[in-house]
């Protein structure tokens, strides 16, 4: 009579091993339902089995980290009495089934993970990479998933009335057929008012609100730790369907709600539905969980018990109240046109147990469900890599054409096609929009703003992941530092391949631990964040792609702009021209852009000068010594210059004399540099004297001329028009 | 002066207006929930804020139009009280009927959010009475759904009454005559695409929508 047969097993991603342990916990046979419950609570999104192990390595403290990872999301302390809650996630797998929902809903998941804390949203951050637009095969795909993706961020973000406020946007073959979304969020939450995802108190209620569950996103979480064949294609009815209108109602029911005081926890429902918020509130309280299915808002009628738990619908949060208090709750969500129902109550045996009209239908302790996943040492032996250490013979034939050609390229072009479509200033608090090294908001409660940057390079952690890791989070943080604000807490996504396979396994270890050595080195704890694996699709690989979100501290105040903004000033190098040599030069944008090619090693980075250069921008900033600073990274001091010039204002500058190759020389990515320009260059001088760095005076502003003496020299406008216009035209085909 | 900021469920905006004119402005504001059937007697201008109201479900403004408060503001405007409505709120009024025309669909089909120059066209309104005619302001816009149309006679009529209030210096959204702002035939009522209350405090890069809330301010004061 037994319905589980190894097939159904199979059918649920669960190895007959794993099966085992669930017979071995429950000491009998799981019902239908009790295996879907355990097949998501213990599927690679929900459990992290496999990274599990090595997201120990990473730092997780600080004086400022009110709360690290293990809730919704981190919390730092940023005074006045207010705290910001911020993470990543990703939602890759749904993204490229079905671009637009698969993005908007991912904006929505995060979102709740904000405000289930209690934060009100106040900045929505994206990093999303694609296969390349002009693929003759796949081109068109691409294109169309792009759009999709992005109109499904901005629809979503857009109605919330969360401003979009920056991100990054790359592309590279090996995001063809599996490309990322991950979307990064951040809210403003009153120190003594954080809510936790936890069932106290026996006998306390259950409260379910929100939209009504429906079948949408059945196994969601399970596709996501899947790679995609050509089967998954079927799989589009996975994907969950948002409604931003119903979350803004949510948001602002939820902080109404938590405002009375009659809300003891509160989760929301994201991956793995009313399944996964029940056990973890329960397992976090060491608490019991009882619910009937019955008394769920249901948006069709005959859904079975497997279907209503695994459900992904959205815009749904699941309450846990004090006890005769109901009504309270009840009257927030009507007054906001909501359904709110108690489904059950809070137990004393530890047990998740479901009903469906009395008559119990899973019985699991939930401890089992949310600490007893098993947990994977996987097998690592040395990281994928495909390619030679030594550099290919390349020379280049036109200095100015190759500077074009990068600007145009998709990684460096204009984004504004994207990040107009983006509401970047609802909430007035927008300092520096999309477009800069980070975005800065204020903070309207206190005198101090945020500024977030998010980076990756599959590049670099392709050619080595530990020093690739090393140098992102090194770049996000000198983002963050080149507006003037002081890096304080990181969250991460970390984007690869199958870890079954041990070489994609041992790029994951790599790069953590690569990760947990630069945060810890630039002292921004890691309070949370998201494990995205078996992105690979038909056996291919993505390349290995850790995104590290960073958020900095400054007062309020007009941030430093990334150009120059008037003529005769002096431009310096803060950092100096950098060392290189052709083996590090196989990662930069010149050796994927102009040779196609990618070989040898990511840049050398000397985390101390970086720290010190960091310290010393920060430093000139708050000193309102500089006019304008950019950070130099992909496509190197050409590209950094070019950039900067941007508003018109250009400069003429004279590199100091350099054994370096001219390609080496005005195209490699080494960091620890800072472009700037200044009317008080002694000032400049003195405290990066102070900070023990280079700061190298190469020249002027002036108008509407790039001049790198004895290299190039362009107009403004021969440098701006096919970098402002080149995504257009791709997307046009 | 004191400013009634409707808050339908769906705005986004509510926040942002009511902090331009308390902060920004050093007015006084109120939110006015979306079921009150009356606006109170000390509000003196009421402002319809940007948002998604009821969702923009049907079409934008499509159904705040039958809510309560919007029944109170038509009796506020008929009563010569001084009506806003920007972005949302635009679309809300012209839905309503308290402004002619409609908004549809940009013509590029995508939400733009970008700062914009506007020309004020006329300086007899009570947002405008401090700016000067042709002044160049610059303002965001932040919409889906911005492209002003209406009969060719209406908008005729509405540039022979001088109704026109502001005209995009470069037309985003593929509006009909650029028109980017029009009052009504009182003079007391205005809808607008662009976002003043976002160019109202120096760390947004623009102060420029501050002369609409001055006007207000001077004319007010004046009665």
């Amino acid at each position: 009579m037994s319905t589980i047969t190894p097939e159904v097993v199979a059918a649920h991603s669960l190895t007959p091993d794993e099966y085992q342990k669930i017979l071995s916990l429950l000491g009998r046979e799981p019902s239908l339902t009790e295996l879907g419950i355990f097949s998501v609570m213990w599927s690679e999104h929900c459990s992290y089995k496999s990274s599990k192990v090595h997201l120990k390595k990473l730092p997780t403290r600080s004086q400022l980290v009110l709360l690290g990872p293990g809730e919704n999301a981190g919390i730092i302390d940023i005074g006045h009495g207010y705290g910001i809650a911020f993470k990543i996630e990703s939602h890759n797998h749904p993204s490229f089934i079905e671009p637009f929902q698969g993005a908007a809903t991912g904006v929505g998941g995060i979102l709740r993970d904000i405000f289930t804390m209690g934060a009100r949203p106040i900045a929505v951050l994206d990093s999303i990479r694609f296969g390349p637009l002009d693929d003759p095969k796949t081109g068109a795909r691409n294109r169309r998933i792009l759009e999709g993706v992005v109109s499904g961020i901005a629809h979503y973000g857009n109605c919330f009335g969360v401003p979009t406020v920056g991100g990054e946007c790359v592309f590279h073959k090996s995001y063809d057929g599996n490309p990322l979304v991950n979307v990064f969020a951040l809210g403003v939450i009153p120190k003594d008012k954080i809510f936790f995802g936890r069932a106290e108190g026996i006998g306390n209620p259950v409260i379910y609100v929100g939209a009504k569950t429906g079948r949408d996103g059945i196994h969601g979480a399970t596709m996501a730790s899947d790679e995609f064949t050509e089967e998954s294609k079927q799989k589009r009815p996975n994907v969950q369907m948002g409604d931003p209108f119903l979350e803004k109602l949510l948001l602002e029911a939820c902080l109404e709600a938590m405002h009375t005081g009659a809300v003891v926890g509160i989760q929301d429902m994201g991956a793995a539905g009313l399944t996964c918020s029940t056990c973890e509130m329960g397992s976090r309280a060491g608490t019991g969980v009882e619910i009937d299915l019955q008394y769920v808002p249901q948006r069709e009628t005959g859904m079975s018990p497997y279907e209503i738990m695994l459900s992904e619908s959205q815009e749904r949060m699941l309450l846990v109240a004090d006890k005769g208090r109901e009504q309270e709750i009840f009257d927030v969500f009507n007054k906001w046109g909501l359904d709110s129902a108690t489904i059950g109550f809070v137990t004393d045996d530890g047990m998740l147990r479901v009903r469906d009209h009395g008559a119990i239908v899973a019985e699991i302790r939930n401890r089992d469900l949310a600490d007893e996943a098993p947990i994977y040492d996987r097998p690592h032996t040395r990281p994928h890599r495909n390619v030679p250490m030594e550099a290919p013979a390349f020379a280049s034939a036109d200095l100015k054409a190759d500077l074009i050609r990068l600007l145009a390229s998709g990684d460096l072009c204009s984004k504004r096609w994207i990040y107009e479509q983006y509401d970047y200033m609802v909430r007035t608090n927008t300092l520096a929009g999309p477009g800069g090294d980070a975005a800065v908001v204020r903070v309207k409660e206190t005198g101090t703003s945020v500024a977030m940057s998010l980076d990756g390079n599959g590049r670099y952690c392709y050619l080595d992941p530990r020093e690739g890791a090393k140098l992102v989070v090194a770049e996000a943080c000198r983002n963050v530092s080149t507006v003037g604000a002081l890096p304080v807490a990181a969250t991460n996504n970390l984007n690869f391949g199958n870890p079954q396979r041990p070489e994609i396994m041992a790029q994951l270890v790599e790069a953590i631990e690569g990760m947990a050595e630069a945060c810890l080195h630039f002292e921004t704890p890691i309070t949370g964040g998201n494990v995205s694996l078996y992105n690979e699709t038909l056996g291919e690989g993505i390349l290995p792609t850790p995104v590290i979100g960073i958020v900095g501290l400054l007062p309020t105040q007009a941030p430093v702009p990334s150009r120059f903004r008037a003529a005769g000033r002096t431009v310096m190098l803060l950092g100096g021209v950098g060392a290189t040599d052709e083996v590090h030069f196989g990662g930069t944008q010149y050796a994927h852009v102009l040779l196609g090619q990618m070989w040898g090693l990511p840049p050398a980075l000397d985390m101390a000068l970086e720290k010190r250069v960091q310290a010393a921008i920060r430093e000139m900033v708050a000193a309102g010594v500089v006019d304008s600073a950019h950070d130099l990274s992909d496509g190197g001091f050409a590209v950094g210059l070019a950039e900067a010039s941007f508003d018109g204002v250009g400069a003429a500058v004279t590199l100091p004399a350099s054994a370096l190759r001219p390609e080496l020389l005005l195209f490699h990515e080494g960091p620890s540099r800072i472009l700037l320009s200044t009317n008080s260059p002694e000032e400049v001088t003195k405290l990066a004297d102070k900070h023990g760095v280079p700061a190298v005076a190469i020249g002027a502003t002036v108008n509407g001329q790039v001049v790198i003496e004895g290299y190039l020299s362009a107009t403004v406008e021969e440098l701006h028009q096919p970098w402002a216009k080149a995504l257009e035209s791709a997307l046009n085909g | 002066m004191k400013a009634g900021v409707v808050v339908f469920p769906g705005s986004n905006c509510d926040h942002d207006a009511y902090y331009a004119v308390t902060q920004n402005v050093g007015a006084q504001a109120a939110f006015l929930w979306h079921q009150q059937a009356a606006i109170p007697g000390d509000v003196d201008v009421v402002i319809l804020p940007g948002g998604f109201s009821y969702g923009d479900y049907l079409r934008c403004g499509a159904i705040a139009k039958f809510s309560p408060i919007i029944g109170a503001v038509k009796q506020f405007a008929a009563a010569g009280g001084i009506v806003m409505g920007f972005c949302n709120g635009f679309q809300i009024l012209t839905e309503s009927g308290l402004l002619p025309g409609a908004l549809i669909r940009n013509t590029g089909l995508k939400f733009r959010c970008h700062p914009v120059d506007l020309r004020v066209e006329t300086t007899h309104t009570p947002f405008t009475s401090l700016a000067e005619k042709g002044q160049i302001l610059n303002i965001p816009i932040a919409h889906g759904e911005g492209c002003y149309t209406a009969e060719p006679h209406v908008l005729d009529q509405l540039e022979a009454e001088d109704r026109i209030v502001f005209r995009y210096v470069q037309n985003p959204n593929g509006s009909a005559r650029d028109i980017a702002g029009i009052c009504n035939a009182g003079r007391n009522v205005l809808g607008m695409m662009p976002h003043p209350e976002r160019a109202a405090d120096p760390l947004m890069g623009s102060t420029d929508g501050l002369v609409l809330f001055r006007s207000l301010l001077s004319v007010l004061a004046a009665k």
